[in-house]
């Protein structure tokens, strides 16, 4: 089980937080159907580092991104989600 | 006279106290300290069970959890456990075992008749029957059911309670044997928080069956002292402990076993605890595992491993045998050969397979001293009966030699054990001569050190364990301390060659590499010449290493031969997985307090007391609990739903709907915000009104429906479906704060502050002007304010049944009140309450579609008939998606209704031209007429909007049920709406 560091609530268990999806999976209404059914369902399955959207859902509730290593688990970079790049 | 007899002084056992046990139904003795293998095996016992495929006898091969042949069932009732190690259970006064795999007895085994087959049972078996023609594989299924499984399950519930924890420490040393002794008092005494565990009952390890002098004194004494000191220095000891799985980020999973396997716990009834520890830094000290010989019948009884043989004599104070022949290729087997001789047992002679320029002259001569040493000697066969070995036959330059035994100790060299740096993401360095793999490159904060990091000499298995535990109280933020590591006497002799080749001439489909599957270096060979050469499909298809033990003394044998009839060195052909568990679990370990009634939380309604008062059939509907009908006596469900719903339609009922999705949503951008997550127009409605409103999911298709009401300028209530509800706070989230997070406004999750009731039918408005003070009932999809017996609440005017109808909320704690005024009120107008078959009963009749129903996540808003309802504005979520091309598909499933030409419409059954025909759609919802004759339905029909009028067959072949239905219009109820005016 992964230890996440929220940025507002400090390392936790990976229980506490919900994976939303790949931050390129974050989609906004005027994007055309073809950019939509790209980002949303043929999208790289990278091994290697993967910027994600994921929730504090049962902790703090505050959106954060993160860029996880998909082939080691390694967590870094972790923000608010808004803030930064 | 052959077996194992106890000794009269000697080993870690309490002599001055008896435990009587039975197994088998024979009743047996044993001391403090046995284990149920030890106990057996000074009761004389040799045959412990029998094996899983050709059943053929099995006695003890190790004396630790390695151990894969005596298996057995341990307690009664609901505590027992099956598939538990002989070794690996401590003795217990009133302890119950049996033997597995003998049917009807022990001695003697119908199902060894399986041996006598064996030649027509080769591996991958199971597999080749599958190839056969089908009629061919009905004949096998029989038998391979009944002869498949290992032991048997409990048949009662386990009466006990298992526990979970959560632990934290800065360095968590997993075993207490020599190394990991050193290594937790070096980071305890440096400061760190360590937490020390051990699966065995006690610390010390391997010195426990092989004792030294470590600083001057007996290891006995030096653990003690070591034990002490760690108790004083906080650090957490759990013995009977596993470390079963090493997991992402340090957290390491361990297995406490509070309660032997069936016995009956201490006061708190605690049988099992499982420890979820996240450490800083891991030290692992695991130790190594003995690995067998390959001979002839290697299996059989008294073939023990030479390791075992000496913690026997060591802890427990057993002689294995009456007389002992060893065969080796490692040094460790001398220190067995020179114990057994000390204490008097005989040896008949040690034999090593190297050659004499191989063995350090001195180990020989102390060796030597004792008893017959021959070098360059290799087992061929074990010779004796299914009872148990009566010699070994070897082979010599001078030719074949018989050696009398009623035991065989054999040692193969050592394995480390290297499953959790493994499991931890580590990578393995591989070494030909001693024919081992070391860890290398751990990839988390884990450090193998001694055994299992293949220093098997103690002296430097203790100093570097030292330095390991200080590293890691340093890297836990602590000052190493400068004191010396434990030293130990010089024992330099711990040399090994591999032996996985077995000497010329034997016969491979005799010689056993995994026993507890029944895997011979034959099964091995036919695999690899039938084309699995990747260790993965050997393994799978051989199934070697995939019984209980997971291969833990066989899987480097049969990874040897791979590699052997491949012509590649062994770390070329590659390694299987290591997987958790490291060993087997209990299903209850895991379960944990998950059990029973807390397997599932049980979400209540404000109002779930009183229904629970009426004891109504119950339906869950997510973690919810709602009454399906409120029945008077005589009723049936069925009968007590049409009842209800007939009163809807003719006077008016009242019914709990609490559990619907609630938000409300403030701010300036408040409507801005609903016309990105609905995707109906928002902004538009006036203060006061509500509209009815669902929600598009990115792919454009329908994710959920509810209302949206606007109870002020900027501020809104929505409501959604009770099994959405979650789904839509996830979503109203993300889209206020992912997407838009500049907008003005808050959302709120309110679904838990308000009970909701639902006053429905032509005299409901009655109702509510005579319970809610000072109200004139707003009309239709408008609201109000008011009060009900002194609780504030909102009256919107909504409908779901197709009657006149309103929903009262009132806030949680106050519901009660509310929900009984309005309930007499409705008892007064010849009304009362209804369940949800009711309310399904009705919203069928009336057409609407429901989440979860015909809202399915594959229909899109012009599917449901909702098209015309779209923000014409467009900017909410899935609109776009909405343009792709399968949207315009016109065999799209599409929302229709069904008219029964005869009976009842099965639910849930497919349409079809007729029976075989290709599946056109299915019903949805089906139902009847709640005041005239008839069955209806609600379907999802390809083309459906277009073809109001033909004629289909309703097939439900698993229910042998059907129905001709006339597809109709959804609306089968006032299409109209008339009935929602005063």
């Amino acid at each position: 089980m992964m230890l996440i560091p929220c940025p507002h609530c400090g390392p936790r268990a990976h229980a506490e937080f919900t994976f939303d999806r790949p931050v390129e999976a974050i989609t906004r209404p005027d994007e055309t159907p073809d950019a939509l059914v790209r980002n949303l369902f043929s999208r790289e399955n990278p091994r290697g580092p993967s910027r994600e959207l994921w929730r504090h859902t049962y902790g703090c509730r505050s959106w954060i991104t993160l860029t996880r290593d998909t082939a080691t688990h390694a967590i870094t970079d972790v923000r608010p989600v808004g803030v930064g790049a | 006279m052959s077996g194992g007899q106890r000794l009269s002084t000697g080993g870690l056992i309490d002599r001055s106290q008896t435990l009587r046990f039975r197994f088998d139904g024979r009743d047996y003795t044993g001391h403090p300290g046995d284990t149920l293998a030890s106990a057996l095996l000074a009761g004389g016992v040799r045959v412990f069970g029998r094996s899983f495929k050709y059943h053929r006898t099995r006695g003890l091969l190790a004396a630790g959890v390695e151990e894969p042949s005596a298996l057995v069932g341990a307690g009664e009732g609901g505590r027992f456990e099956p598939n538990t190690r002989a070794t690996d259970l401590f003795l217990y006064d009133g302890l119950v075992a049996e033997s597995q795999n003998r049917w009807p007895s022990l001695a003697l085994d119908l199902g060894a008749v399986n041996q006598l087959i064996a030649p027509f049972i080769p591996a991958g078996f199971y597999y080749k029957t599958f190839l056969g023609p089908p009629s061919l594989w009905k004949l096998y299924e029989h038998v391979i059911r009944a002869a498949a499984g290992l032991g048997r399950p409990p048949h009662l519930p386990d009466p006990d309670r298992y526990e979970r924890r959560a632990a934290f420490c800065d360095v968590l040393v997993v075993g207490a044997g020599p190394a990991g002794l050193s290594a937790a008092l070096a980071a305890a005494r440096s400061g760190a928080r360590v937490a020390l565990v051990d699966l065995d009952s006690q610390l010390g390890g391997s010195l426990l069956g092989d004792p030294a002098q470590i600083d001057g004194q007996p290891s006995k004494d030096w653990i003690a002292g070591v034990e002490a000191e760690l108790r004083g220095l906080a650090v957490r000891i759990l013995t009977r402990t596993t470390a079963i799985g090493y997991y992402d980020h340090d957290m390491v999973h361990l297995a406490e076993r509070v309660t032997e396997p069936g016995a009956l716990p201490g006061p708190d009834g605690i049988a099992q605890r499982m420890w979820r520890m996240r450490a800083g830094r891991v030290i692992l000290a695991q130790g190594a595992i003995e690995r067998p010989l390959p001979f002839e019948d290697n299996d059989r009884p008294g073939v023990m491993l030479s390791g075992a043989v000496r913690t026997y004599l060591e802890r427990f104070g057993v002689a294995a045998g009456q007389r002992i022949v060893l065969a080796t290729s490692s040094d460790d087997a001398y220190r067995t050969a020179i114990r057994l001789c000390d204490a008097g047992v005989r040896v008949e002679a040690l034999l090593d397979g190297r050659p004499a320029d191989g063995i350090d002259p001195a180990l020989l001569r102390r060796a030597r001293d004792r008893c017959p040493v021959e070098t360059g000697v290799a087992p061929v066969r074990a010779v004796g009966p299914a009872r148990g070995v009566t010699g070994l036959e070897t082979r010599a330059a001078g030719g074949n030699v018989t050696y009398m035994a009623d035991v065989v100790a054999v040692s193969g060299g050592l394995t480390p054990s290297v499953h959790l740096h493994m499991q931890a993401g580590g990578s393995l360095d591989w070494d030909e001569g001693q024919g081992i793999f070391t860890p290398k490159d751990p990839r988390q904060g884990q450090v193998s050190v001694g055994a299992c990091a293949g220093r098997f000499r103690l002296a430097e298995a203790l100093a570097d364990a030292w330095r390991a535990g200080l590293v890691a109280a340093e890297a836990t933020g602590h000052r190493p301390v400068a004191d010396a590591p434990p030293r130990s006497e010089i024992w330099p002799f711990a040399d090994q060659a591999s032996a996985f080749v077995p000497a010329p001439g034997v016969n491979p489909k005799k010689v056993f590499v995994d026993p507890q599957n029944d895997v011979t270096l034959g099964d091995l060979d036919l695999a690899w010449r039938e084309g699995y050469r990747s260790v993965e499909h050997m393994k799978r298809y051989t199934t070697l290493g995939m019984a209980t033990d997971q291969g833990k003394t066989s899987n480097l044998m049969g990874l040897a031969r791979l590699a052997q009839n491949e012509g590649r060195p062994a770390p070329q052909v590659g390694l299987t997985t290591f997987r958790p568990p490291f060993t087997p679990t209990t299903l209850g370990l895991w379960a944990g307090e998950d059990a029973g009634f807390h397997v599932t939380p049980l979400r209540r309604t404000p109002l779930y007391d009183l229904h629970a008062a009426l004891d109504p059939p119950w339906q869950a509907v997510g973690y919810w609990r709602r009454p399906r009908a409120y029945l008077r006596s005589g009723e049936t469900l069925a009968t007590a739903a049409l009842r209800e719903a007939r009163m809807v339609r003719t006077t008016v009922g009242i019914t709990d709907v609490s559990t619907l999705g609630k938000f409300e949503v403030s701010g300036p951008d408040a409507a801005a915000l609903l016309e990105r997550v609905c995707a109906t127009s928002v902004s538009k409605l006036a203060v006061g009104r509500g509209r009815y409103t669902f929600m598009l999911r990115e792919d454009g298709l329908v994710n959920d429906d509810g209302t949206v009401w606007r109870l002020g300028e900027d501020r809104f209530l929505l409501t959604s479906s009770t099994g959405g509800a979650d789904r839509m706070a996830g979503l109203i989230s993300y889209v206020r704060n992912v997407l838009y997070p500049d907008l003005r406004v808050g959302a709120a999750n309110v679904q838990e502050h308000y009970a909701a009731i639902a006053v429905a039918g032509p005299r409901a408005r009655a109702v509510i002007a005579a319970v809610v003070e000072g109200m004139v009932p707003p009309r239709h999809m408008s609201l109000d304010r008011g009060v009900v017996a002194g609780v504030p609440v909102l009256v919107i005017a909504a409908s779901y049944s197709g009657e006149r109808a309103f929903e009262v909320y009132a806030p949680s704690h106050q519901a009660a009140a509310v929900w009984t005024a309005l309930s007499d009120a409705a008892q007064a107008q010849d009304g009362g309450l209804y369940g949800l078959e009711a309310l399904e009963i009705l919203r069928v009749e009336k057409g609407h579609v429901e989440t979860g129903g015909e809202i399915d996540g594959r229909t899109s808003a012009h599917d449901l008939r909702l098209e015309k309802m779209l923000n014409p504005r467009g900017g909410y979520m899935g609109q776009l998606a909405q343009q792709r091309r399968a949207f315009a598909d016109p065999d799209r499933l599409q929302f229709v209704g069904l008219e029964s030409l005869g009976g009842p419409i099965p639910e849930g059954s497919m349409l079809v031209e007729r029976p075989g025909f290709a599946v056109q759609g299915h019903v949805t919802a089906a139902g009847l007429r709640v005041l005239e004759e008839g069955f209806i339905g609600l379907a999802l029909l390809k083309g459906g909007r277009a073809r109001l009028g033909d004629e289909l067959l309703a097939w439900s072949p698993t229910r042998t049920a059907s129905a001709r239905v006339r597809v109709c219009e959804p609306h089968f109820h006032d299409p109209a709406g008339e009935r929602y005016r005063d």
